[in-house]
């Protein structure tokens, strides 16, 4: 019997009689003998004891006891206990998207200050409510490009992850969009390609900043340029680097996107995870998914509601800005719970300590022979190095050593099988950091 | 109620970060670093505690409160679900390790969990394989709309059209827009289905698919749909399942027994994951052997000696729809929920849902409007027009339900029924919760008739009572920041 379903057999007898039923078969007596299952067989139930002893065994068969020196996007940092605490509480994980307003403030209101938020952190205008993910969210950036300008070509600068670039030629194959790449490089962005890459039927050009490789730029005069010939750019960050990083507002950008998984969401195996998106006033209406507004009630109360609706597929259908209806409210409140925990001060302190654990191991592996930092550029809590033979190949012998080295760049890159990519964060202690680099030194130098 | 902004103290913090333990002082050169404050509040844990928890008091929520929110299931979600995800051996696995040289080594324990919910979602549904990646039910919509267009593509089909009945979810249309198709939608016949004249009449060469719930979005299970199935395959259009109703029919009829070729499934629907005030959801796409060859890579696979891994290697595929693997916690979630409710549990589950349904449709049924009175399914839809010539809308019945400690049910959708209200109660509600609501409901009409101007004020037991939206939309104030200046 399912637990969850509370009807006693008297009761459903008694529902029986009402509905004019006999037996549960006469309620489907629309899907006819021909439209049934041809089979459906599925294991017996199982009582919760079992079925979390048997998930547990499959936990243990994952190995999370590695000390992580990858990122690639997604960092291995601390994430308060209070923050798990108040996003486990029912009215916020069992509710659903606000739809009736006077019931649904919590939300709400988590939702405005989580835009203000990400408004403050990149500083722009405005945000949405939240996107599936970091990926997801530059592609819906990159159309609402489209959108605002009238232009079908894309750039997209080499120093964007791989991964998005993957997403975003999947997503542009059926539309009406020329993808145009800037090879990658693994120091800034090239501006020389970029610039010959620019013209007047350009909708966008897509930036990242620490870009994949780690490296830190200042895009104002690319964006300057583009500004030149009508297009619009999108930047995508690394949110939690903007506790102290030029931000986006700053350089002029557009839209802006981002993976917010860094801001108190778990690893989770690569989801879920949080897309955010901000930019400027004049946006506002052709930009995706739900947005929050302040207005006052009969009383003249501050309150809440979603607004501007009318751009929405429920309202617009076909003619909506994106077709975006569940997003990812709950991981937006965990990040402005994780915000609001670590504050003004703490954001700064935190990118402070990545930049110095992340400079730290950078002089450590330096100094190991055959080992070549390649970033030129300013990097922040990631950096490339070259080693002197296939890192994926060293990346496999630090394993049974108890650390993640950090991403090999070949699998994404042509050529560039020797190429590392080591991330640091604050869970990384001195002694693990100095154990690493001993580690390394001995894989590679016996 | 404040903002959390508004209780910043200038000095006060949350959170302590660890000490810096290494000897470096890194900086950056200034041209690239921030000169305008990040302006994050400025609080402790406590005030925080306080300020969110309070901040959750001011929902309805399936814990606290009825739901019957047609469409969307909100049905109870089972705490030990909650519990295994944030187990360490997930919640702290990294995504990209799968991805490392015998990185699969590392990952067993979470390629399993996605390699048998595939197979479990391939048998509650009869489709030959699934794609887990889709990060929504809307998300799942445009993959299987994308793997459509790779099909007509393959085989030098031109089609330019979708077709989707008028009382579709509108996420189907927006979904087959973004994937570059124009739309054709069929309005319903008296019974609430797809108007079969019209589609023939709309049906040619060029229409690449038919998106349909089913059953629909009034609740009732289109005995007609073999027929639809082989016109639509005939001008060789592919059929599309929206599975956001998939909790009426499990066990009961399988989407791929019955001509679909490709369906997405609401995982916070029917199986139970949270909606988290508006997400994650998640939304698997599964496919029959026309479509197979097109799903997103990567796909999880099994070897013969039983181990699992990642497999890139499939030339035909529409490519990377997602990051990684899919929102895993909530696959997760639902693979565990899915064991312990076993074969019986799942065909329960929609006996009881459609069952409730039909309790509140029979008790209901004088006091409103019913525009398609017949079995319905795991949903019922009445209209509130006999409400409205005193005077009273669907919304002012939604907001006296609020006062009555009741989410409301769907109101204004499906837009093909007038002033609709669409109530699914799901299989997790009591009788003595169903009473309630009924009681509830018939409270509101006897109210409709004898006072119908006592309506306008509600509700009245909320922290706040109706928004002014129109202001919300005129005088645009979605940034704190941007109305106080520094």
């Amino acid at each position: 019997m399912n637990p969850y379903i509370s009807h006693t057999p008297a009761e459903t007898e008694e529902i029986f009689k009402v509905v004019g039923i006999k037996k549960f078969d006469d309620l489907f007596i629309d899907i006819r003998p021909e439209l049934r299952p041809k089979s459906f067989h599925l294991p017996e139930g199982r009582s919760e004891f079992e079925v979390v002893e048997a998930v547990r065994q499959l936990a243990a068969k994952n190995d999370t006891g590695l000390k992580l020196f990858i990122g690639g996007g997604y960092y291995d940092h601390y994430i308060p206990s209070a923050v798990n605490a108040l996003i486990s509480r029912g009215e916020f994980f069992t509710a659903y998207t606000p739809y009736q307003p006077e019931c649904s403030q919590g939300t709400l209101q988590a939702l405005y200050e989580y835009q203000s938020a990400i408004c403050t952190l990149t500083g722009m205008e405005i945000a949405n409510a939240s996107l599936y993910d970091g990926g997801t969210a530059l592609y819906e950036a990159v159309l609402m490009a489209v959108r605002i300008t009238g232009r079908q070509k894309i750039v997209m600068d080499g120093g964007v992850s791989p991964i998005y670039r993957k997403l975003l030629r999947s997503y542009a194959a059926n539309l009406d969009i020329q993808l145009e790449e800037i090879s990658a490089a693994h120091g800034q962005s090239d501006r020389r390609e970029i610039e010959r890459s620019l013209d007047k039927k350009t909708a966008g050009i897509v930036l990242q900043n620490p870009n994949f490789f780690g490296a830190i730029d200042d895009h104002s005069d690319i964006i300057q340029k583009a500004h030149a010939l009508g297009l619009l750019a999108i930047e995508s960050v690394y949110p939690l680097s903007l506790g102290l990083l030029k931000t986006p507002g700053e350089m002029g950008a557009d839209i802006v996107t981002g993976e917010g998984q860094c801001l108190g969401l778990p690893l989770n195996f690569g989801g879920p995870y949080l897309g955010f998106m901000s930019t400027r006033k004049e946006y506002i209406r052709k930009m995706p998914g739900r947005i929050v507004g302040q207005t006052v009630d009969g009383k003249g109360q501050r309150c809440f509601v979603n607004t501007l609706q009318a751009r929405e597929q429920h309202i617009r259908r076909e003619k909506a800005t994106s077709n975006i209806c569940t997003n990812v409210s709950l991981c937006a409140v965990q990040s402005l719970i994780y915000l609001s925990l670590l504050g003004k001060k703490g954001l700064k302190e935190l990118a402070q300590l990545n930049l110095n654990k992340a400079g730290f191991t950078r002089q450590l592996l330096s100094k190991i022979k055959g080992v070549e930092v390649k970033s030129s550029a300013p990097t922040f809590n990631e950096f490339t190095v070259c080693l002197p033979q296939n890192a994926e190949d060293v990346v496999a012998e630090m394993i049974p050593r108890g650390f993640v080295a950090g991403f090999p760049l070949g699998r994404y890159y042509k050529g560039m099988d020797n190429y590392l990519v080591v991330a640091v964060t604050e869970k990384r202690t001195k002694e693990e950091i100095v154990d690493f680099a001993e580690n390394l030194d001995r894989v590679l130098n016996g | 109620m404040k903002l959390i902004f508004e209780k910043s103290c200038p000095g006060r913090t949350g959170y302590q970060n660890p000490v810096n333990d290494v000897p470096v002082e890194a900086d950056i050169p200034p041209q690239y670093k921030r000169v305008k404050e990040c302006r994050l509040p400025e609080v402790s844990e406590l005030d925080i505690v306080r300020h969110f928890t309070k901040l959750s008091q001011r929902n309805f929520s399936v814990d606290t409160q009825l739901y019957p929110l047609g469409s969307c299931t909100m049905k109870y979600n089972p705490r030990f679900t909650e519990d295994l995800a944030r187990l360490s051996g997930f919640a702290g696995l990294h995504p990209l390790l799968a991805q490392l040289k015998n990185g699969e080594k590392l990952t067993q324990g979470a390629l399993t969990v996605l390699y048998e919910m595939e197979k479990l979602l391939c048998e509650i549904t009869g489709m030959d394989a699934f794609t887990l990646q889709p990060l929504a039910g809307a998300h799942g919509e445009l993959t299987g709309v994308m793997m459509i267009a790779a099909y007509h593509k393959a085989k030098g089909n031109k089609k330019k059209y979708v077709i989707v009945p008028d009382s579709a979810h509108g996420t189907n249309p927006a979904s087959a827009a973004i994937a570059g198709y124009q739309i054709i939608s069929i309005p319903s016949d008296k019974n609430g289905a797809m108007d079969i004249k019209k589609l023939k009449a709309s049906l040619n060469d060029e229409v690449a698919a038919v998106m349909l719930t089913c059953p629909n979005t009034v609740g009732i299970f289109n005995s007609g749909i073999d027929t639809i199935s082989k016109m639509v395959h005939d001008v060789d259009g592919l059929m599309y399942y929206d599975g956001a109703n998939l909790n009426a029919v499990l066990g009961r009829c399988r989407p791929g027994d019955i001509g679909f070729d490709v369906m997405h499934i609401n995982l916070h629907k029917t199986f139970a994951t949270p909606h988290g005030g508006g997400g994650p959801g998640a939304g698997p796409v599964g496919v029959n052997k026309k479509l197979t060859k097109f799903l997103p890579i990567s796909r999880v696979m099994r070897r013969e000696d039983g181990a699992y891994y990642l497999d890139y290697h499939f030339p035909d595929s529409i490519g990377y729809i997602s990051s990684f693997y899919g929102n895993f916690s909530i696959i997760l979630r639902a693979y565990a929920y899915i064991l312990l409710l076993g074969k019986e549990g799942l065909q329960e589950t929609s006996n009881y849902a459609v069952l409730n349904a039909n309790y509140i449709m029979h008790k209901l049924r004088e006091h409103y409007d019913l525009p398609y009175d017949r079995i319905c399914m795991h949903e019922c839809v009445f209209s509130a027009s006999r409400q409205l010539e005193k005077g009273v809308h669907a919304i002012d019945i939604a907001k006296f339900l609020i006062d009555k400690d009741i989410h409301p049910p769907t109101v204004y959708f499906p837009l093909i029924v007038k002033e609709a209200m669409m109530i699914e109660p799901t299989e997790t509600e009591s009788k003595e919760a169903l009473d309630s609501f009924i009681g509830a409901m018939k409270e509101a009409a006897d109210l409709a008739e004898k006072q119908p101007g006592a309506f306008k004020c509600l509700p009245q037991s909320t922290p706040v009572n109706r928004p002014d939206e129109v202001k919300a939309a005129r005088d645009l104030d979605v940034n704190f920041f941007s109305r106080v200046k520094s």
